[in-house]
């Protein structure tokens, strides 16, 4: 009984699609096997079918050597299969035992035992270092806690197979940290884990092996300790990935973005951005860097015309923009790549071509002035899209089917093709895979050879140090101190992001 | 929850199927419930169906019936599509049957016609701005304000009939021939029944919701703050003044309805003891009709065929016309509950493929 999980030659279809094909997956008792893949390359409909979601067309899934036909999710949770969400499905008002019991509630006489499940809980949360507090309300705690209560809720109902669905991309830093942790203590105490996700970090500081799918194939299973993060992404995408950004040496000329003593305040009335002062030249990346939650939403809504100014100016290639409406922001030379995808860089409902055409639909030939030429639209689309590699069916498919990668470079082709003397990217490559987020990094870089400002703000470290040609660190919604990005490193940034000041003579 | 509904009914897959499915499904639980209530449902329905197309004088009726319920249904998928409920269809026909008439009554001349109709519009308009504008400004949600000015409208009409327009009994004086759509053409040819002009005008009206939705940019801009607001003021759209438009237009819609019958069907307007329903029948034919023109003009025919039936259904096949209600509204509850639908021919399919 070598291995606790046994997928042989799995094959699912949808129609028109074939999403898996012939994949095989086998997991040994006591490991952490990572399911790497592009998104869209199959990972989630492969874990569907060992959770009892979909049937398989062909194939056969063996479960500690016997082999077995999981039905429906209860069959999985019988097996001692449990899968930790990416989307948390928990109940708000509910405490973190309410949450856990939900469903399998230990009952004394007709009431339900709150008192014995507590103390169930907190008994599993001790053995495995979770730290959770069974009485906390979920609607109190942070996502790092929740995402631990969803572990809680598969160890409680006795998991000792967990699957865990892309589980970092929701945490900071510091989470991540302890989430690695605690997926090491569940193997010690003897459960096996399923890891799926495209980030190859994560793969090389906790997976003993790894198994690689690409469009809907398997490439194949390999030992972590004999490969790298290089050989790990030439076999997720299919050729050889830099990670080192290609880019020459910067040529700054004369400042296009100038904030001056900027103030704006959070939706609680809170001062989020505190006489902030930041200048962003042509020619240059200026990467902003900074622990969530510094003020960098709201200084990109202010520069966006999107939150109220409370005081300060904002200029744009010496036009004072502060307080303009946004599409006057945006007529005045602005890009924006929205933080938000889905809430606000696109309508998903519209189609791929209506999205490209958001920001121009009522300029000429467009439109005019008030009936639209859809013609001419979709004309333009269709460039856009093939310019900047949408994979899609047509330009008429809805941007809801698009998968993330070819929806952020359908923004990306919309505000670039505007030509905008200042392009804002925020956190332009989250939850991209590497080939979406090697593209994006080298059209910000082209963009700032044709002599435009860049503002680069992400909470990736890698990213703003690899792109960047110079680095603010946001501190309280202040810039406490520009670096240049060759002479600076993660240690340093990351003691300056905390609040932490410059050591003389390190840079 | 509503608002669920009519996403629903526009669907991803199996898109005119689950409409027609829920109609089917309607007729055989309206045919069981008269097998239930000693009747013979083949009887019933033949009667029925007679009560449309066997007669040219029903068959205008029908399509007379259908005239208000396309500009309701109209009214209701127009502010659906910007991501509003307007419930107030019903108030807002009202006033705009009511500022028609009286438009038709003290304006004569060429232009009667149209500036009588345009009233229509510019009273369901203007019923449609208040909770609009209280959306857009204050965040009040449209469905209690628009429920309410149903009232409002309904007593506030039937006020202005009773102490200034009575001429005799309960209704108003006759409009002017010139601000009449009624057409002794169109009555000959179906056998003397109350159709008139205002047929076509509801067809017009489809089209150019169409337009608007489809082909102009405001109907861009409505569309996207429908779908996504957030997006909407990212890319510069004024999501505020969009609401209010849409709420302004879906009124004048509405509007136009009351003014077809008006200076249509009856010629005056009358003091009105209860709703007409002919605003609430406009949310069903749009859920059915899944906020498209099309599927509006549709889902209309059926409600209003469905209504005229139900005489000669009692007539010849003594089945209460109270039934054609039930089964209305059993169409209703098939088209929403189209999940279960969807989930059924999904199963169907599945199957087919394993064998």
């Amino acid at each position: 009984m070598e291995y606790v999980i046994e997928m042989n030659n799995i094959r699912k279809e949808f129609p028109g699609i074939v999403a898996n094909d012939n994949i095989t997956l086998q997991v040994k008792q006591g490991e952490i096997h990572a399911l790497l893949g592009e998104n869209g390359a199959g990972k989630s409909t492969l874990m569907n079918v060992l959770f009892g979601l979909y049937q398989p067309e062909k194939g056969e899934i063996k479960v500690r050597g016997e082999k077995v036909a999981i039905t429906d999710p209860n069959v999985a949770n019988g097996l001692g299969i449990g899968m930790v969400h990416q989307h948390f499905m928990l109940v708000q008002k509910f405490t973190v035992t309410e949450n856990i019991i939900l469903g399998s509630e230990p009952t004394k006489g007709m009431n339900i035992d709150i008192r014995k499940a507590e103390k169930d809980v907190a008994a599993i949360s001790e053995q495995y270092g979770l730290r959770v507090d069974p009485r906390a309300k979920i609607e109190d705690i942070s996502v790092g806690m929740q995402q631990r209560v969803e572990i809680l809720k598969t160890l409680y109902r006795g998991a000792d197979i967990l699957i865990f669905d892309e589980p970092t991309a929701a945490l900071t830093p510091q989470e991540i940290k302890e989430l690695i942790q605690i997926m090491k203590n569940l193997i010690k105490e003897g459960k096996s884990i399923i890891l799926i996700t495209h980030k190859l970090k994560e793969i090389m500081s906790v997976c003993d092996r790894c198994t690689v799918i690409r469009r809907g194939r398997g490439i194949g299973t390999v030992d972590v300790s004999d490969t790298d993060e290089n050989k790990l992404a030439a076999m997720m995408v299919g050729r050889e990935v830099s990670f080192s950004v290609e880019k020459g040496p910067a040529k700054p000329k004369d400042s296009v973005l100038s904030i001056r003593n900027l103030t704006v305040e959070d939706a609680r009335g809170v001062k989020a951005v505190n006489t902030l002062n930041l200048e962003a030249r042509a020619g240059e990346i200026l990467g902003v860097a900074g622990v969530d939650g510094n003020g960098q939403t709201e200084l990109i809504e202010a520069i966006a015309g999107l939150r109220k100014v409370t005081d300060g100016t904002i200029s744009v290639s010496g036009q004072n923009i502060t307080g303009l409406k946004p599409r006057k922001v945006t007529e005045s030379g602005v890009g924006h790549i929205p933080q938000d995808r889905h809430k606000h860089g696109l309508v998903l409902d519209f189609t791929i071509g209506e999205n490209i055409l958001l920001q121009t639909y009522y300029q000429k030939p467009y439109s005019n002035n008030t009936v639209l030429n859809y013609t001419k639209m979709y004309e333009k689309a269709r460039s856009l899209i093939e310019e900047y590699d949408v994979r899609t069916p047509n330009e008429r498919t809805p941007a809801r089917a698009l998968s993330g990668g070819n929806q952020q470079k359908a923004i990306i082709a919309r505000e670039v093709d505007r030509s905008p003397d200042l392009l804002i990217a925020a956190q332009p490559t989250r939850g991209l895979d590497v080939g979406a987020i090697e593209f994006i990094h080298s059209k910000l870089i082209e963009e700032r050879d044709k002599g435009k400002a860049v503002l680069l703000v992400s909470l990736e470290l890698d990213e703003v140090l690899n792109v960047s040609d110079r680095i603010a660190v946001i501190y309280e919604g202040q810039i406490v101190e520009i670096v240049d990005a060759a002479k600076t490193n993660e240690r340093e940034l990351g003691l300056l992001m905390a609040g932490g000041k410059r050591k003389e003579g390190e840079a | 929850m509503i608002k669920r509904l009519l996403v629903g009914a526009r669907g991803k897959s199996f898109g005119l199927i689950v409409p027609l499915i829920a109609i089917a499904f309607g007729f055989i639980a309206g045919g069981i419930i008269m097998l239930l209530s000693g009747n013979n449902p083949i009887l019933g329905y033949t009667a029925l169906i007679q009560g449309v197309f066997g007669d040219m004088y029903y068959f205008g009726e029908t399509l007379r019936m259908m005239t208000p319920l396309i500009l309701s249904g109209l009214a209701v998928a127009f502010a659906f599509r910007t991501g509003l409920l307007n419930i107030g269809v019903e108030g807002q026909l009202i006033v705009g049957w009511l500022a028609a008439v009286v438009v038709g009554i003290y304006v004569d001349g060429p232009f009667a016609l149209v500036l009588a109709i345009l009233a229509g519009a510019v009273a369901g308009g203007l019923w449609g701005f208040i909770p609009g504008l209280l959306k857009a400004k204050y965040e009040v949600h449209e469905v209690i304000v628009t429920i309410m000015m149903n009232y409002i409208a309904l007593h506030v009409s039937n006020h202005f009939i009773r102490n200034y327009l009575l001429a005799s009994g309960q209704r108003t004086d006759f409009v002017n021939d010139s601000a009449s759509l009624s057409s002794p053409f169109l009555e000959a040819l179906t056998d003397y029944s109350r159709l008139h002009w205002g047929f076509f005008i509801a067809i017009f009206a489809c089209v150019v919701m169409w337009f608007i939705l489809w082909k102009t940019n405001k109907g861009y801009e409505l569309r996207a703050v429908g779908y996504n607001k957030n997006a909407s003021s990212y890319a510069g759209m004024n999501v505020k003044t969009n609401i209010i438009l849409s709420m302004v237009i879906s009124g004048a819609f509405a509007g136009v309805g009351g003014a077809m019958e008006g200076l249509g069907t009856y010629g005056y307007a009358q003091i009105l003891s209860g709703f007409t329903n002919l605003g609430f029948d406009g949310i069903a034919v749009a859920l059915l009709g899944a906020s498209t023109s099309v599927g509006i003009f549709l889902a209309a025919f059926l409600f209003g065929g469905l209504k005229i039936g139900a005489s000669n259904m009692q007539s010849a096949a003594g089945v209460a016309p109270e039934l054609v209600e039930i089964v209305i509204a059993l169409i209703i509850f098939f088209v929403a509950s189209s999940y279960l639908i969807r989930w059924i021919l999904g199963r169907l399919q599945q199957n087919k493929e394993e064998k």
